[in-house]
């Protein structure tokens, strides 16, 4: 099954669109272009076919279980779509006078005091764009108190061995320098080589709590109390954020910074790689830089923007205006509906649900990376064994896994473990289909053990089989070109 | 078990280093470091004068699922690039001592050789990896 | 319980599986000290129907002013089948398309969506999408201080005449790697050529908006010529909507621009509050290694059937870490999804007449308010979409009062550009036509205080 290109419905003259009343241009002709642009000509049934079926050939939420470590694919909600998307809110220039806006703009503000106590923050801008640009926010915020105390030597970022590799590409891109602090055996960040590498030069340390690796780190108030007394900051990414929500928060456990990826833990989607949003909080030490522009509110003007002129400390903006607004509107009605009870249900069924498919894994002949450890919402499981055993690699099974129509966790991340899968159910799986993933599970292993060369054709049933990655980026063919 | 052979130089990175008659240092990546990239799909070669303090990122080679930088192992200035890598990047997978070297170098202070690994010490070095 | 689909005896059978008694056990390496009481200043929980009358309130409240503000986001028509189809499940809450064999819809799209933008701009290689047209900038911008191999500089030459939030955006993106963005003056609305000719070569980039932030049209040949005789690489921040009339960054100068970038909003994208939006990039083949975000490209599978796959992932920071391209991991994929649909809809003729009518509704625009005594254009330069006016009184409480009477009537460059004195940007684009330019140029006689 595939279906080929919008350019191959090629019919001269055929139009998608209805006419346009247009005027006479008034434009010199030396600024004019003489070629037409490759644009399809298709009819709007050629398109509005050819686009469906494209999203045919698509695994997503809404039609396979997607278990996918550190992306948190829970359910989102069609409601929240529907209401963002309300005409007056898809209308509204970014730009228009507040006094259009004061709805628009209370949602907004109510949604930064709802991260706040949920993150245990001080306050919050929903400007950055996505979580790496909340991380850029963040760490661009540690160098602003840092300069702005006249401290201007402190320019080295710590970051864990097993961070997601967006930590160490933010910190270079707000020019500190990475120090790396491996991870102990159970899981903990070696905290004595980190008391090694703090000192008068350390900016701060980027932690996810819950870790990368699926389990808690126990030690977060030593590091928080060693960074601190360097005269480093502590920051919070937030990627993890659904394993504790309402059990403890950023701000209980010492940390100055967070971001949050609303796209994981506030259900907004994933939309095949984005729109993401990395709302910023932070503690009172860093509340004079954080990014402009986010709602302020007073009794007497309403809702207004926090702007250059209001926080001249401020980072300044990271974006044309307002970040993802669209996004804020749909994490916004999530959590209304959630409220407080049910963001401790979040969770709570999320930690439920991964602790159960660990142990069932386990039961299946599965080898936990941490087995003595409690899964957070996500647990690391190493295929080494039957690597050696068999030869199948964690990409045989992921492959293999969409064949039996599940989506693959995350492979070869962290990069600490060997031949590992990262495995994130998500609070909104019932048992049910968690059971039946152990089954496809249990049924691959037996595969690998029986018939190997089976496991790696996989996979069989889907649009295309395995693609050659080395011819992708040996002979870039990156757009199609009229014959 | 990965080809080292007896009259190279090594690096702790997976360099190799092989000194020319004309005081010149050949480098490239070992067999080893090829097998853990996996097929090569692109190799950046520095520019030919280009000057580099040892420790420097000269080249990068880069696979499907990995990316390396190659430092460079002592100071000195680029005499030559492997111009071939452009179009075949995967020649350092096939050839890792030969057709698959990268660069050239002309080392200001040659004598820095004298620390680098020999063939039974890297042989050793990559054991102890394996544990 | 909302979007919970657990039993009672779903819970019981699952805790004694894992063999504790309680969910509260499953937190017990939380130290005691570090836990919370609960979350109760979220406030209680709404239900759908709850929610959804709120909602509807503060939109309502909200109201739909008639809007001439462009400024870097355009109210185009956007057709219904648009997101409809961008909106279904499958590319709604699908992810990041890693495991190619199960996204090849969201793939394909990338890959429609890359030789769209390719051709629309005139150059060979677009990535998957950016955030927005200012991050998108920014991005281009250290793009081509690590592209440029013939001059080291790390001074970027910008137009003042660029958008001043881009330039905002980018400083502060910039700062931390000491790159800084050196002002290129403005002379009657446009770059100044004879400040450039004075200027020193030593710059890694020069970067010019076409059509630029304050409406008009630069002299982007003799702009880019100079760039690339003084080593240094062609940036040209663009409008989607504008390539369908002027002439793409890849045809500029001799040898055409070498990156250009910019906001894809206009392309089937709601206002929507400014977001969320999508940033594109695009650059000439010999760069496509500095390019940051995803790229897809077309191979084939084991059975040599052709397929789509992300590509040259090196770049990128899953891979490379500290020494990435950029930290980006996003790209807008749902949103770059909508404007493939919509511009596969359009079509070049489509398109062209949009462009088409734009320029013909806003030259209505500028003459309808031109009449009026107090009003006159602020530069004597050929535009596209949007017109600087000059007014003979301060424009924010011009605006003010337009507002109080349901018209929001442009954006006040006086911030920005008090060189300019009282000037006022404005934009029509193919949605605002011969009514609702009259009823803007009644409700700003009024303002005025003379009869229309």
């Amino acid at each position: 099954m595939t279906e080929q290109l919008i350019f191959e419905y090629r019919s001269a003259g055929r139009k998608g669109f209805a006419p346009i009343a247009a005027g006479e241009p008034n434009l010199p002709a030396d600024f004019l272009r003489q070629d037409d642009p490759l644009l399809p000509t298709a009819s709007e049934l050629d398109v509005v076919r050819h686009y469906t079926r494209l999203s045919q050939l698509n695994f997503s939420i809404d039609t396979h279980f997607y278990p996918l470590g550190s992306c948190t694919m829970k359910y989102n909600p069609r409601v929240c779509n529907r209401l963002a998307m309300l005409p007056q809110f898809l209308a509204r220039h970014p730009l228009a006078a507040v006094e259009h806006g004061q709805g628009f703009m209370q949602t907004l503000y109510e949604l930064q005091q709802m991260l706040e106590v949920a993150t245990g923050m001080n306050a919050v801008s929903l400007t950055p764009m996505a979580g790496a640009q909340g991380e850029f926010a963040g760490v661009a915020m540690i160098r602003a108190y840092h300069d702005a105390r006249g401290d201007t030597e402190r320019r080295q970022i710590i970051v864990p061995d097993a961070a997601h590799g967006t930590n160490p590409a933010t910190a270079t891109m707000c020019g500190c320098d990475v120090v790396e602090v491996p991870t102990r055996a159970d899981g903990d960040l070696d905290i004595d080589k980190l008391r090694a590498v703090v000192g008068p030069q350390t900016a701060g340390i980027m932690l996810t709590n819950p870790s990368t690796l699926g389990v808690f780190e126990r030690q977060i108030k030593e590091i928080a109390t060693l960074v601190h007394d360097a005269g480093g900051l502590l920051y919070y990414d937030g990627a993890n954020l659904n394993a504790i929500l309402g059990k403890t928060a950023p701000g209980a456990m010492g940390f100055d910074v967070v971001h949050v990826n609303l796209h994981k833990t506030f259900s907004t989607p994933h939309g095949g790689g984005g729109p993401g949003s990395g709302a910023v909080g932070v503690g009172a030490k860093l509340r004079p830089f954080l990014p402009i522009p986010y709602v302020m509110h007073d009794t007497k003007g309403g809702y207004y923007w926090a702007t250059e002129a209001t926080c001249p400390q401020s980072i300044g903006r990271l974006s044309a205006f307002m970040g993802n607004a669209g996004v804020l509107l749909r994490a916004y009605v999530y959590m209304r509906m959630l409220g407080s009870k049910g963001m401790q249900r979040v969770s709570d069924f999320s930690v439920l649900n991964a602790n159960y498919l660990m142990v069932r894994l386990q039961e299946a002949g599965f080898t936990l990376a941490y087995p003595e450890r409690r899964a957070s919402h996500e647990f690391v499981v190493s295929l080494k064994q039957i690597t050696r055993d068999t030869g199948v690699t964690a990409m045989d099974f992921a492959k293999a896994l969409l064949d039996h129509g599940f989506h693959a966790p995350t492979t070869y991340f962290p990069l600490l473990v060997p031949e590992c899968l990262l495995i994130e159910p998500t609070e909104s799986e019932s048992r049910q289909t968690l059971d039946a993933f152990v089954h496809a599970m249990a049924d691959i292993r037996q595969q690998a053990y029986d018939d190997a060369d089976a496991v790696k054709q996989a996979p069989l049933n889907m649009p295309v089989r395995r693609l050659d990655d080395v011819r992708a980026a040996k002979q870039p063919d990156l757009t199609w070109k009229r014959d | 078990m990965s080809e080292v052979p007896d009259q190279l130089l090594f690096t702790e990175d997976h360099e190799w280093l092989r000194l020319e008659d004309d005081g010149d240092v050949t480098v490239g990546i070992t067999d080893h470091a090829q097998a853990a990239l996996g097929e090569l799909v692109f190799v950046e070669v520095p520019e030919t004068g280009a000057e580099f303090a040892e420790g420097d990122a000269c080249a990068v080679v880069e696979s499907v699922k990995a990316a390396s930088d190659v430092y460079c192992p002592l100071s000195g200035e680029v005499t030559e690039v492997n111009e071939a890598l452009a179009d075949e990047p995967e020649l350092v997978n096939s050839s890792p001592y030969e057709d698959g070297w990268i660069f050239r170098l002309r080392p200001t202070d040659a004598t820095v050789l004298d620390e680098m690994m020999d063939a039974e010490a890297y042989e050793r070095y990559l054991a102890e990896l394996e544990d | 319980m909302p979007f919970i689909p657990h039993t009672d005896d779903d819970v019981t059978a699952m805790l004694a599986a894992i063999g504790v008694t309680s969910l509260d056990k499953l937190f017990e390496e939380i130290p005691a000290e570090l836990r919370i009481a609960g979350l109760d200043a979220v406030g209680p929980a709404l239900s759908e129907a709850e929610i959804s009358r709120l909602m509807q309130r503060r939109a309502r409240a909200d109201g739909e002013p008639l809007c001439f503000i462009g400024a870097g986001a355009y109210d185009h028509y956007v057709p219904a089948a648009v997101w409809d189809i961008a909106t279904r499940g499958e590319f709604y809450s699908a992810y990041t398309p890693y495991q190619a064999e199960a996204s090849q819809g969201t793939l394909q799209v990338i890959y429609e969506f890359q030789t769209m933008l390719a051709s629309l701009t005139g150059l060979d290689v677009s990535n998957a999408s950016l955030y927005d047209g200012a991050t998108a900038f920014a991005e281009a911008c250290l793009m081509a201080v690590r592209a440029n191999r013939r001059n080291k500089s790390r001074k970027i030459l910008v137009a003042r005449s660029l958008s001043p939030v881009y330039r905002e955006v980018a400083a502060g993106m910039l700062k931390g790697q000491g790159i800084t963005l050196v002002e290129l003056p403005l002379q009657d609305g446009c770059c100044d050529l004879a400040a450039l000719q004075s200027l020193g070569g030593d710059y890694a980039a020069v970067a010019v908006q076409q059509p630029s932030f304050l409406g008009t049209l630069e002299q982007v040949d003799h702009i880019t010529d100079w760039a690339h005789a003084n080593n240094a690489l062609m940036i040209g921040v663009v409008n989607p909507t504008s390539l369908a009339l002027l002439k793409p960054p890849g045809q500029w100068g001799s040898n055409g621009a070498d990156i250009a970038c910019g906001e894809g909003q206009p392309l089937g994208v709601p206002l929507s509050a400014g977001g969320p939006y999508i940033g594109f990039m695009v650059c000439a083949a010999a760069v496509v290694r500095q390019m940051p975000g995803r790229i897809v490209g077309r191979t084939v599978d084991i059975d040599g059937k052709p397929g789509f796959t992300l590509t040259l992932q090196a770049r990128e920071q899953h891979i490379r870490r500290s020494r990435a391209t950029s930290n980006i991991c996003t790209n807008q994929g749902l949103v770059a999804t909508a404007a493939t649909i919509y511009m596969a809809l359009m079509g070049a003729t489509g398109l062209r007449e949009v462009a088409r009518s734009c320029n013909a509704n806003t030259g209505s625009l500028v003459a309808a308010l031109t009449a009026l005594p107090g009003v006159a254009p602020a530069f004597g330069q050929p535009y596209f979409h949007e017109a600087a006016l000059r007014l003979d009184r301060p424009v924010g409480p011009v605006l003010d009062a337009l507002s109080k009477q349901g018209v929001l009537g442009g954006f006040d460059l006086s911030r920005d550009y008090p060189e300019l004195g009282h000037t006022l940007l404005v934009c029509a684009t193919e949605t605002r036509g011969t009514e609702d330019i009259k009823a803007y140029a009644s409700v700003m006689s009024d303002v005025f205080g003379v009869a229309a």
